[in-house]
């Protein structure tokens, strides 16, 4: 089967839309950015206190608001996660000391708000060795036979079990079936426990200080990535090949980054790693190209630049569509099926992909005939009886080792 | 076949058990197959659900500390030699970079007990504080350069040690405690607390002082807290407690019942050192107390010759040594079982409370249910990604398409057993390394193919085009996996922990697909087409 056979797009001759379309993107991202006042950045980079909760019914945002609003200085958000009975609690801090604070503000007062609180420990809520804690003396008092390390054990099944639930029961008869749960020890819980409406599936807290270092090494390690490979292509191939493949990722970024602004998304380390990753796969497409132009270099010498790029475009152009195809499906597949953590990761993916495959064409290789027409036009105003020099300058690509 | 082949296939072969080794090792049941799966495969704590903290220890109260420490001995001793002052301060430094700027102020020093004064300080200090004039009465000591920077170092490990010593007292045994990455002035300590969902407590315990008690022991050592309960009939007195003794390497630990009331606590202790024993020449911590807990810890220890007393820190027995007479300030712990753990106990006793304030940087705490879900939905979204891919490559390639598969599912099983003998734990950013893996695995196997099917219009033979195809795409591969595995070692120099377990990955997984894609799959390649007798055909 085969879906490309000896195809003649004339690519470059239609990359005036494209690049028209790319200079859309980018002015439509950064001006998103510039009137948001840059890339909303998650927690990890900003600082601030996240919770995600989970509730076993839908989610009183209202009332978590209004518990909230006056426990905290500054700005609370309360926010569902749009089809599921999830809500994500964050709010801003100001400097490192209220940093913990605020985390046990938002526990706390969530506590009080929901549970029954009446000395019982909240199943829903806490740690094997917390629950094992508070059965010891009960069941020691119940005259149940049973070994610390038996304890230990069922705490920990009654845990995973709960995780296995999504991590909320809502009765805890659920339990009978657990390892080492009997009878007794569902009245035991009855008895010294509850179960609270939510559960908290995350929390995070970084530090401002923390953030701003945070973001400040992942610019500057993604930075110094992108002069490495500008450096390793310029020495495979020829220092313009560098700049134009730099370019295009560069693009690619900046693009996915606008995207994140308009759609109102955040950038958290795990978005930060996707777009490590959308680099890695435009650089890679942008070699593949390039790599056959320079290929053809040698052995198409009468063509022009522009011909000779078409061509090299369409000969990969079967790979390309395959590899983007494939690649994509799985970043879909991703985004699809991949839940709320890996949402901001699997968008970026998406984007990074589509506008990956497409800038190695559209960016990256019109800059090499750019950079050619420059020359041939600085050598045509340059005075009579220079040396004349070979009309294709990039063929010097030819002395690239091999 | 030719022995070219089969040599290659060997090697193959062996590659492909050492992974699966290292993966699954050598399970005799189901169960241990899984065991083994979930020892080798370490998730991170965002996968397995868990928390981290990222702590800083203020060592310029490290700096005060000692400081203080020094001003409180200078009033001891300068009235013992009939020296006058009329002033002893010390400053505040705020920071973290400050602490060394510690100074303390001393004014009023008469001019002809100067020389008495600079010999009591040259005594005790010499080397490692600088004394200076300011004018002939008043004088400021500053901390050396070498001192601060011992300061600091000792600081950092005994906070290491007690966060460490707490943590484990809890029982959370996987937990780990290291100084994070950097540079050693931002000490900071990372904490990771696999299968913690509330971090609420460590916090707490990091942050309570005053945890070295020593205690009359009244009964013990029992094998259990039960037993320890039934040798007092069941009921415990009023100024009775059960203590759990600390956990050692195979044996369980002990229960003690013990005095309620502490004979001296931390707060007593002036210091604590390990040393040799001159009769036996066995390890041995000794203690110095202060002077009012001297008083009251001679008259304990005289009372209660032959019994034991139990050394209590965070509430858990380290020790129970016997009492073999009168001690006042001056005490030595024996029974211990060689030069670690006298050192151990000395740093605990002298870090019983840390040595500095810990400041909260940083948590991430998930909970196990989110961590499981990230790990369905990745493994569908892996599932249904791959399937997609594998379909498609059989339609689209059809035998040759197999040819991939293997290459891709060799990768992923290089790649895992990679990741578990190098004891690299698998993360959320890892997993993007991975799917980056596979796109160019992928695209490695598209590459070549789309050469051969190149090659075989130009009108080559099956043999012939294989061989160019395979040369041809080979620049290309290996062009693309340089840039990244460039790209990668730049962000292991320079990222952080997330950026760096992005870069392991996907070095370890493009090493492996260049393997892979090309070794591999040019010999099943090889293989087949020698298979064949006459005619070579190749189905791509």
């Amino acid at each position: 089967m085969e879906l490309f056979k000896n195809t003649h797009f004339d690519f470059l001759g239609k990359k005036w839309p494209f690049i028209g379309a790319s200079l859309v993107l980018t002015v439509a991202g950064l001006v998103s950015l510039a009137m948001k006042g840059g890339p909303k950045y998650g927690i990890d980079f900003n600082g601030g206190a996240l919770m995600y909760l989970r509730f076993n019914q839908e989610p009183p945002v209202q009332k978590i608001r209004a518990a909230l609003t006056g426990k905290i200085p500054g700005e609370i958000s309360v926010q569902q996660i749009s089809g599921r009975q999830e809500v994500l609690v964050g709010t801003e801090i100001a400097g490192e000391k209220e940093l913990n604070q605020n985390r046990q503000i938002i526990e706390d007062t969530l506590r009080a708000t929901f549970s029954s609180n009446d000395g019982k420990l909240d199943v829903n809520n806490s740690a094997a060795e917390q629950l094992a804690d508070k059965l010891r003396e009960p069941l020691l008092q119940a005259g149940v036979a049973m070994s610390e390390q038996e304890l230990q054990d069922m705490s920990k099944a009654i845990e995973q079990s709960r995780a296995s639930k999504g991590g909320i029961l809502s009765s805890f008869d659920e339990l009978s079936s657990v390892k080492g749960v009997t009878p007794q020890v569902i009245a035991a819980l009855k008895k010294e426990c509850s179960l609270g409406p939510f559960t908290i599936l995350s929390a995070e807290v970084v530090g401002p200080k923390v953030g701003a270092e945070l973001r400040r090494q992942a610019i500057l390690a993604t930075l110094y990535a992108l002069g490495g490979m500008l450096i390793y292509i310029a020495f495979r191939f020829e220092w313009i090949y560098g700049v134009a493949a730099v370019v295009a990722v560069f693009h690619d970024t900046m693009i996915t980054v606008g995207l994140f602004s308009l759609f109102n998304k955040e950038i958290s380390l795990t978005v930060v790693a996707a777009l490590l990753t959308l680099v890695g796969y435009s650089m890679n497409d942008t070699i593949v190209v390039f790599d056959r132009i320079r290929e053809n270099l040698k052995i198409m010498r009468r063509e022009k630049l522009e011909d000779l790029i078409n061509i090299s475009v369409n000969q990969t152009l079967s790979r390309t569509v395959l590899t983007s195809g494939l690649t994509l499906l799985t970043a879909l597949s991703l985004f699809v099926f991949g839940g709320q953590v890996l949402n901001g990761f699997s968008f970026a993916l998406v984007v990074g992909i589509i506008v990956g495959t497409y800038s190695s064409v559209f960016i990256a290789s019109p800059i090499l005939i750019f950079w050619q027409n420059l020359i041939e036009s600085r050598k045509k105003a340059a005075p009579q009886g220079a040396v004349k020099e070979p009309s294709r300058e990039l063929a010097g690509a030819r002395k690239a080792k091999r | 076949m030719n022995s070219n082949v089969r040599f290659r296939a060997i090697a193959i072969l062996i590659i492909i058990l050492v992974c699966v080794y290292g993966i699954i090792g050598l399970p005799t049941s189901k169960d241990e197959l899984v065991a083994n799966w979930q020892k080798n495969i370490k998730l991170g704590l965002d996968l397995k659900g868990g928390s981290q903290l990222m702590l800083q220890v203020q060592l310029q109260d490290a700096f005060k500390a000692t400081a203080d420490g020094i001003i409180q001995k200078l009033k001891e001793e300068l009235p013992k030699s009939g020296i006058v002052y009329t002033e002893m301060t010390r400053n505040d430094p705020q920071s973290l970079a400050d602490g060394d700027k510690i100074q303390i102020d001393i004014k009023g020093i008469d001019a002809t007990k100067a020389g008495n004064f600079r010999q009591i300080v040259q005594d005790n200090w010499g080397g490692t504080w600088i004394l200076t004039p300011v004018n002939s009465t008043d004088y400021r000591m500053t901390i050396a350069t070498s001192e601060a920077l011992k300061l600091r170092a000792d600081t950092l490990t005994q906070s290491i040690a007690t966060i460490d010593k707490k943590i484990n007292g809890l029982g959370l045994s996987e937990s780990t405690v290291q100084q994070r990455g950097g540079s050693a002035s931002d000490a900071e300590i990372l904490v990771q607390l696999p299968g913690v969902d509330d971090p609420a407590r460590v916090k707490q315990l990091l942050k309570t002082q005053a945890v070295l008690e020593l205690k009359e022991v009244k009964g013990g050592p029992f094998p259990s807290d039960a037993d320890a309960r039934a040798s007092k009939g069941g009921v415990l007195g009023l100024d009775e407690q059960v203590a759990k003794g600390i956990t050692r390497a195979g044996s369980p630990p002990d229960y003690w019942i013990l005095a309620r009331t502490p004979v001296v606590t931390g707060r007593d202790l002036r210091n604590a050192s390990p040393q040799q024993s001159s009769q036996n020449g066995g390890w041995q911590t000794s203690f110095v107390l202060s002077q009012d807990a001297a008083k009251r810890f001679e008259r304990f220890t005289a009372a209660h010759i032959n019994d034991r007393l139990a050394i209590v820190l965070d509430k858990m027995v380290l020790s129970a040594p016997v009492i073999h007479g009168k001690i006042s300030d001056n005490g030595v712990i024996e029974g211990l079982s060689g030069q670690e753990e006298a050192q151990d106990l000395a740093l605990n006793l002298r870090a019983g409370s840390l040595p500095a304030g810990i400041e909260v940087l940083e948590e991430r705490t998930v909970g196990p249910s989110l961590g499981s879900d990230s790990i369905k939905a990745g493994t569908v979204a892996g599932v249904a990604g791959v399937g997609v891919v594998v379909a498609f490559m059989l339609v689209y390639y059809r035998r040759s398409g197999v040819n991939a598969t293997l290459a891709l599912v060799l990768n992923a099983v290089i790649l895992i057993a990679a990741l578990s003998y190098f004891d690299a734990v698998l993360t959320l950013p890892g997993i993007a390394g991975v799917i980056l893996t596979i796109g160019m695995a992928v695209d490695s196997n598209v590459l070549i193919f789309e050469r051969i099917r190149e090659e075989l219009r130009a009108g080559k033979a099956a043999i012939a085009a294989v061989d160019a195809g395979f040369k041809k795409a080979f620049l290309t591969i290996i062009d693309t996996h340089v840039t990244t595995v460039v790209s990668c070692a730049i962000l292991f120099l320079f990222g952080t922990g997330p950026v760096k377990g992005f870069a392991v990955t996907l070095v370890i997984g493009l090493l492996a697909n260049v393997f892979t894609a090309v070794f591999v799959s040019r010999t099943i390649f090889d293989w087949e087409l020698g298979m064949q007798k006459k005619a070579v055909t190749l189905s791509i």
